[in-house]
C-alpha cells in the first residue's frame, strides 16, 4: 500500500491490567528522532482493555497522537483480534513506518500484520536510524547468532515495519501529557478469533520469570555446577530484588527451567545490571544480554570471554564471592 | 492425522568463527545441520504419531539440492515422506517471499499427500533468527497460528498447544488446520535408529520447482519479490573489557565489587 502520511507509529503493547509494557514506551524515544527526520508525527497505537494507564504513559513520553482501540475482546492477546485491529488502523491512516516491541506477542503479531499488508518486516532490531540517501528506515539487527549485523531497508512498500528488542532504548523522562487522543471502535466477532486460551500454568515455584522487564538479573551458568549451585545465585537475586537468569548450559543440564534462559535460544534482556555467575560468555548467551547497561562477570577462569564484555569482572570462585556480596547488599539495604 | 513439518538446513552457528584479520564470517568448514527448532517441531509431530500410529508426517524444505541431507535426517528420525522445493527464481527471497513460496508449495504437496491438519515449524532458524516465516505461512494460508509451542496434542478437530509465555505456560486451543511454531522443550528430541537411517539413505526425495507450482506468482518470489533489502552487513564491534577485580581473597574481591557498584550508584 501507499503511505498516506509521513507519520511513524509505535505499537504500545499493554499488560492485562491496562498498563503499557516497557518496550512500547522505550520505542517512543527512537520514534521521536525518526519521526523528526521523516517529517511526520509520532503516533502511539494502544490496543487492549481498559488501557487508560497505557494511553497516559504514551502521551507523557512524547507521542504527538495516541490512537486507542479499547474493548473486551482485546483483554488477552490473540493473534487474530490484534491483527484485525492493527491492519484496520493501518489501512485507514496509512503510516509510513511502524515499530513493534520484539516481545513474544510482538513477534507473533508483526509477521501476521506485515504479511496481510504485503509489506516488509525486519525482526528483532537493535539499532534504528533513517537512511540519509533514501529517507527509508535503516533497520539494524543481529544474525548468525550475533556473529553478524545486517542493516535492512524496505524501499518500496509501506508501512515499513520492524520489531525492536526490549531494553535497547531508554524511556524518556515523563513530561506533560498533551497528545491528541483518537478513539477507534473496532469490534472483532468471537468467531473470527480462532484460538482460545484454556489455562495458564504458572511456574512451579509460583514466580513470574519476567526477564524482559527486569531491572536487575543475576544469572548462573555451567560454573554453578548443579541445581543446588543456584542457591547463592537466588540469594543474591532476592537481596537485590532481581530476577534469576541462566545460560543454556545450565538449562540443558536440567538445573533450572527454560523460562530462565537468557540468550539466542532463550530471552533477550536489557536490564540496568546483569550479573553473570559462572557463565563463560558464549556468543549465543552474549547475544541475549549484551544490551544490559552494566555487566558484572564472576568467573574463576580469567580467560573466560565473558570478561571481554563485562564492565566489572571478578576473577574468583562464585561460591566464595556471592555470599559476601549478598551480605554487603543486605547490610547496605538494612 | 496428516502433519507437515517445515525444516531448514542451516550452518551450525555455534561453529562460526570470525576472521580476525578481514573481520568477516568464516563459513568454510562450518557443518550444516537441521535447524534445531525445526527438530523440536519434528519431535512434537513424532509424539503425536506415537499416540496415533496411523498419523503421517511429511517434511518440506526450501533450499538448494544439498538440503536433501537435512530432509534425510528427518526421515531417519521420524518423517514418512520428504519434499524439497528449489528453484533459481527463489534465490534471495526474504521472509515474505519465502513464506509465500512455501505456502504455494504446501498447496501442491497437499494434492499428492492429502490436506494437512497441522503445519509445524521451528519458532525461528538459527541463521536468520527472524521467527517470521511460520506466522507468515499461516497468514498466506489463512490459518490460525500458535507460536512458542512446547508440545501439542490433538483433541477432536482442535490442536492443543502448550505455549511458553512470560508467566509460565499457557494451554491454547486452535481449530485445525493450524500452524504451530515450536521452541525448545524440556526434553531432547529422539535419535534416529540404524534401520531408519538406512531406509532414509535410500529414499528418493522429489524436488519441486517453480514449474510444478501452477498458481505461483513469481513477481512475489526471489529477490525481486522481497520487500526488504539488505543494505550492508558488518561484524559487530567487540566491547572492550572493563575493570578486572582480583584481590588476595574472594571476600576482598566481593567487597571491592560492592564498593565499585555502589560508588557508581548501580546498586
Amino acid at each position: 500500500m501507499e503511505a498516506k502520511t509521513k507519520d511513524l507509529w509505535v505499537f504500545v503493547e499493554t499488560n492485562e491490567d491496562g498498563t503499557a509494557k516497557n518496550v512500547g514506551i522505550e520505542l517512543l524515544t527512537p520514534g521521536k528522532m525518526m519521526a523528526g527526520k521523516q517529517g511526520g508525527a509520532l503516533v502511539a497505537v494502544v490496543i487492549g482493555s481498559n488501557v487508560d494507564a497505557a494511553v497516559k504513559a504514551a502521551s507523557e513520553h512524547g507521542a504527538d497522537k495516541v490512537i486507542v482501540v479499547d474493548g473486551p475482546e482485546y483483554a488477552h492477546y490473540t493473534t487474530d483480534a490484534y491483527t484485525i485491529a492493527l491492519c484496520t488502523l493501518v489501512e485507514k491512516y496509512g503510516p509510513t513506518s511502524m515499530l513493534i516491541g520484539a516481545t513474544n506477542n510482538g513477534r507473533d503479531l508483526g509477521p501476521r500484520v506485515s504479511c496481510r499488508l504485503h509489506t516488509g518486516l525486519t525482526a528483532d532490531c537493535t539499532a534504528l536510524d533513517v537512511d540519509e540517501e533514501s529517507g527509508n528506515v535503516a533497520w539494524t539487527r543481529p544474525a548468525f547468532g550475533g556473529n553478524l549485523m545486517a542493516t535492512i531497508l524496505c524501499p518500496d512498500h509501506r508501512p515499513q515495519i520492524g520489531t525492536v528488542r526490549p531494553g535497547v532504548f531508554k524511556k524518556s523522562d515523563a513530561g506533560e501529557a498533551k497528545a491528541e487522543i483518537i478513539k477507534e471502535d473496532i469490534h472483532v466477532d468471537a468467531a473470527d478469533i480462532r484460538t482460545q486460551v484454556l489455562e495458564l500454568i504458572k511456574e512451579a515455584d509460583g514466580e513470574n520469570v519476567d526477564l524482559e522487564g527486569a531491572e536487575i538479573i543475576v544469572s548462573g551458568g555451567r560454573g554453578v555446577g548443579g541445581p543446588e549451585g543456584f542457591e547463592p545465585v537466588k540469594a543474591l537475586a532476592d537481596a537485590l530484588g532481581a530476577t534469576v537468569g541462566a545460560s543454556r548450559a545450565a538449562v540443558d543440564a536440567g538445573w533450572i527451567a527454560h523460562a530462565h534462559q537468557v540468550g539466542q535460544t532463550g530471552k533477550t534482556v536489557g536490564p540496568k545490571l546483569y550479573i553473570a555467575c559462572g557463565i563463560s560468555g558464549a556468543i549465543q548467551h552474549v547475544a541475549g544480554m549484551s544490551g544490559s547497561d552494566c555487566i558484572v562477570a564472576i568467573n574463576k577462569d580469567p580467560e573466560a570471554p565473558i570478561f571481554d564484555i563485562a564492565d566489572y569482572g571478578v576473577v574468583g570462585n562464585l561460591f566464595e564471592v556471592l555470599p559476601v556480596l549478598t551480605e554487603e547488599v543486605k547490610k547496605a539495604r538494612a | 492425522m496428516n502433519m507437515l513439518v517445515c525444516v531448514k538446513q542451516v550452518p551450525d552457528t555455534t561453529e562460526i568463527k570470525i576472521d580476525p584479520v578481514k573481520n568477516t564470517l568464516i563459513r568454510e568448514g562450518v557443518p550444516s545441520i537441521v535447524n534445531p527448532f525445526d527438530g523440536y517441531a519434528l519431535e512434537a509431530a513424532a509424539r503425536i504419531k506415537d499416540k496415533d500410529p496411523s498419523a503421517k508426517i511429511v517434511v518440506l524444505s526450501m533450499g538448494p539440492e544439498q538440503a536433501k541431507a537435512a530432509l534425510k535426517e528427518c526421515l531417519a528420525i521420524a518423517a514418512d515422506k520428504a519434499y524439497l522445493v528449489s528453484d533459481r527464481a527463489f534465490g534471495g527471497s526474504d521472509t515474505l517471499a519465502t513464506s509465500y513460496i512455501i505456502s504455494e508449495t504446501i498447496k501442491k504437496v497437499e494434492e499428492l499427500e492429502g490436506k494437512f491438519d497441522v503445519i509445524f515449524c521451528g519458532k525461528q532458524a538459527i541463521d536468520g533468527d527472524t521467527a517470521q516465516v511460520g506466522p507468515e505461512i499461516a497468514e498466506h494460508l489463512n490459518y490460525p497460528q500458535v507460536t512458542y509451542g512446547l508440545e501439542a496434542e490433538v483433541d477432536g478437530d482442535v490442536i492443543k498447544v502448550k505455549k511458553e509465555v512470560e508467566e509460565g505456560v499457557e494451554v491454547i486451543a486452535a481449530k485445525m488446520p493450524a500452524v504451530v511454531t515450536f521452541t525448545k522443550p524440556a526434553w531432547d528430541p529422539r535419535y534416529p535408529t540404524i534401520k531408519r537411517k538406512m531406509a532414509a539413505n535410500r529414499a528418493e526425495i522429489p524436488t519441486l520447482t517453480a514449474a510444478d507450482l501452477p498458481t505461483i506468482d513469481l513477481t512475489h518470489a526471489g529477490l525481486k519479490g522481497s520487500p526488504t533489502k539488505v543494505k550492508k552487513t558488518f561484524v559487530p564491534q567487540k566491547k572492550t573489557g572493563g575493570v578486572k577485580i582480583k584481590e588476595e581473597t574472594a571476600e576482598d574481591s566481593a567487597k571491592k565489587l560492592f564498593q565499585l557498584l555502589s560508588d557508581a550508584s548501580i546498586i
